[in-house]
């Protein structure tokens, strides 16, 4: 279905359309569309160019360090990291159970995290696209241009962010970079006064959630088509999912399903996942392309992170966000909803869950219980993996009898929606591309099909390759045409 | 401890005994001066001049200075701390001192002497050695990369254990720390986590195996207070029993 677009048969008699930098996107992508000579895109590539080698780096460390040192991987979710490197150390300290304090804290810190992801995403980087609209300019299309014409939304933003990384310090002794959870549990209950502290404020962040979805879903029902069919595309969808069929971010098994909503395998145990899922490589990319091995690498990729959660799973367990569930899962008709800006409204509903459980949780007496750890005997390696905000992220160690680590096969989350996002691109630039002519409006436009992914780029790949930042044009022979060379500020310029 | 000698340091008057040294006399009257390759446990050594002061217009590593009266020590100066912030910068850039990943952060006497002194960047270019860790030996892990040569555990081993597990060998930029066994493996030597050697490195080079962060942030040694106050990484780890020998007394 896609390898014959990505990979056209004759690049050479196409026009190259190189976008790069994305702005408002964790560190930087570039864009290339090959363009045939019916004018059609028929190649959608998106670069990455960041590297950070972590899997080797890890190699020759002890074990212990790693939910630390991969938190590393990725300054916006660290937790995400920590978390899935601690419940890999778990298997290797043979901790094949948590304590509860233990299991209720590391939750309190993921949806402590999750909340302040998914704040930052839909207040910081996609609220201005929404609100102002895509045509807007630019220049007023930010976070600066929302607090000026909306400071209460700026606002609550802002603090609701805040919240989050107040749960993330408490549980884990910092904002960013903390050492919580440690192998076979973690190092530090609550106390009550901290438990008071952030029950102070959570009916306001599950009230301001509500409005951000409201909201949300107000500017969705108002270009209704528009936003149903913007870069929509079918693909398969794959996730955690709770032993009853709720809705899981942090301990389960995997669910895919395909484009139509039927089965394609379900509560499978996470700790094979190299038997049903595969990574590809492409000549072009330095991000692998996973698929469901069993449907192959044409049919096999799929979507992870909010819209692949909510259209995933059975419920929610907590009403609120059930409710919200039950609205979005109404507008796909009786199939997975494949809108990618669908995954703005998704994640909103998350945030909404985040919030409710928080408050859930901080009811629980555990928190404060006094039980940390468990451990058992060494074993020789360890798979973790959890839903990032982004989506499914998988970790994966081997150790050596002295307890250094060998090998460390990691999939982020955004390496999941690799072919998921290119697809998405080619959608947008074929329905907005016209002519030879590159131009303003194409290049936001693609940057909104990639950001409703919440890409974190920097994170999600193997090796190094830093290119200047242009937008090139080229013709049948490869000449080059037209160039549009694009700032970290905006700013766009056209260079030839 | 009764005296009537005394000698003046930042203005103040502090009692010696005869032999002491002012390290020694200064902690005792509650003085701190910043050290690294000293443990008031063990004798002076004399090597990371960190302690320096200034001494009637000279410049003298505390740690091994005998005190006597007529001093005039000065150990609080600007000039004195730049000098101290300088040592430690040069430590700092020669070995790999990662604090964000170290197990040790917090609980790090490097780490809090350079606060203490105030040092606010490495300022000198980074070497970045290639160095290596030893896993070798079963309950004890040895990391090149934060071994700032101290001789500590050379000493320890040597006069407490008695089993001269490690040695400083090479000279200059190329010292390095060496192990006592035929394979110059940590595991092959006779160390055992239960030796006194393995509990006196200031900074993260000697560390327990499977602890990695066990210890919250908030309750490390210098999460709250600094190490002028709450004194050594070596007191905690001695705290239980401490283990006094030699000394300016012996
Ligand atoms: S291992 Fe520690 S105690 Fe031994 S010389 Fe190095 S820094 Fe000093
Ligand atoms: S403490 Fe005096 S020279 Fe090291």
């Amino acid at each position: 279905m896609t390898s014959a677009l990505e990979t056209a048969d004759n690049p050479q008699d196409m026009k190259r359309i190189v976008i790069e930098p994305l702005t408002r996107v964790e560190g930087h992508g570039k864009v290339t569309l090959l363009q045939g000579s019916n004018r059609s895109i028929q190649q959608a590539r998106l670069h990455i160019t960041e590297f950070r080698g972590f899997e080797k780096f890890i190699q020759g460390r002890p074990y212990w360090e790693l939910p630390v040192l991969v938190q590393r991987l990725c300054g916006i979710c660290p937790v995400s990291h920590h978390l899935a490197a601690a419940k890999a150390t778990d298997m290797i300290v043979g901790a094949s159970e948590l304590t509860p304090t233990a299991e209720k804290i590391r939750r309190l810190m993921h949806f402590g995290q999750t909340l302040q992801s998914h704040a930052l995403h839909f207040f910081h980087l996609c609220s201005p696209d929404l609100l102002f609209g895509f045509d807007d300019d630019i220049r007023h299309r930010n976070i600066v241009g929302i607090i000026e014409d909306s400071p209460e939304i700026a606002r609550q933003g802002v603090l609701l962010r805040k919240y989050g990384q107040e749960v993330i310090r408490i549980t884990s002794g910092k904002r960013i970079h903390g050492t919580g959870a440690i192998p076979g549990g973690i190092n530090k209950s609550l106390t009550q006064k901290e438990i008071r502290y952030l029950q102070g404020d959570i009916g306001q962040m599950i009230a301001w959630s509500q409005g951000a979805l409201e909201l949300l879903k107000k500017v969705f029902f108002e270009h209704y088509n528009y936003h149903l069919g913007f870069g929509s595309i079918e693909s398969n969808m794959m996730s955690m999912i709770r032993a009853d069929g709720a809705f899981e971010l942090y301990h389960g098994g995997l669910r895919a399903r395909d484009r139509n909503g039927e089965s394609i395998f379900d509560h499978n145990d996470y700790r094979n996942y190299d038997q049903y899922i595969r990574e590809s490589v492409k000549d072009w990319s330095y991000m692998k392309f996973p698929f469901i091995s069993a449907l192959g690498q044409e049919n096999g990729w799929y979507r992870v992170g909010p819209l692949a959660r909510v259209n995933n799973c059975d419920f929610f367990s907590t009403p609120l966000a059930e409710e919200a569930r039950k609205e979005f899962i109404a507008i796909g008709d009786g199939k997975p909803v494949q809108s990618t800006l669908g995954y703005h409204w998704a994640r909103l509903i998350e945030l909404l869950h985040c919030a409710e459980a928080i408050a859930e949780l901080l009811g629980d007496r555990d928190l404060v219980g006094k039980e940390l750890r468990n451990m058992g005997n060494l074993q020789s390696s360890g798979t973790g993996v959890i839903e990032a905000p982004r989506g499914t992220l998988f970790h994966h160690y081997e150790i050596d009898e002295l307890g250094i680590v060998t090998k460390a096969s990691l999939i982020v989350s955004t390496t999941n929606n690799n072919q998921a996002m290119n697809e998405s691109i080619r959608k947008v630039a074929n329905q907005y591309l016209d002519g030879h002519r590159l131009t303003e409006a194409l290049l936001n436009q693609v940057e909104v099909a990639i950001r409703a992914y919440d890409p974190c780029l920097s994170c999600a790949t193997h090796a190094i390759g830093k290119m200047p930042m242009e937008l090139n044009l080229c013709d049948d022979d490869g000449e080059l045409i037209d160039r549009l060379e694009k700032r970290a500020d905006g700013r766009i310029s056209r260079t030839i | 401890m009764s005296t009537d000698k005394t000698f003046r340091m930042d203005g103040k008057a502090i009692p010696f005994e005869a032999g002491e040294t002012v390290m020694d006399a200064a902690l005792r009257a509650g003085e701190y001066i910043p050290h690294l390759c000293h443990n008031p446990n063990f004798p002076p050594h004399g090597s990371c001049r960190v302690c320096v002061v200034d001494v009637n217009g000279k410049h003298m590593c505390s740690c091994t200075l005998e005190a006597a009266e007529h001093m005039e020590v000065d150990n609080s100066s600007d000039a004195i701390i730049d000098k101290r912030r300088t040592l430690l910068q040069m430590l700092f850039v020669e070995g790999n001192h990662t604090c964000p990943a170290c197990e040790k952060s917090g609980d790090c006497q490097l780490q809090a002497v350079a606060y203490h002194t105030r040092m606010l960047s490495p300022h000198f270019t980074h070497f970045f050695p290639k160095r290596s860790i030893d896993p070798s030996h079963p309950d004890m892990m040895f990391y090149y990369n934060r071994c700032i040569l101290c001789g500590l555990c050379v000493r320890v081993s040597r006069d407490v254990d008695k089993k001269s597990v490690f040695a400083i060998s090479g000279r200059g930029i190329d010292s390095r720390l060496v192990f006592n066994s035929p394979s110059g493996k940590l595991g092959d030597s006779d160390f055992s986590a239960t030796d006194e050697a393995a509990k006196v490195c200031p900074v993260g080079a000697i560390l327990p195996k499977h602890v990695g962060y066990e210890t919250p942030i908030g309750q490390r040694l210098y999460d709250n207070k600094p190490i002028s106050v709450v004194g050594d990484t070596i007191a905690k780890n001695h705290s239980e029993k401490p283990v006094v020998i030699g000394g300016p007394h012996e």
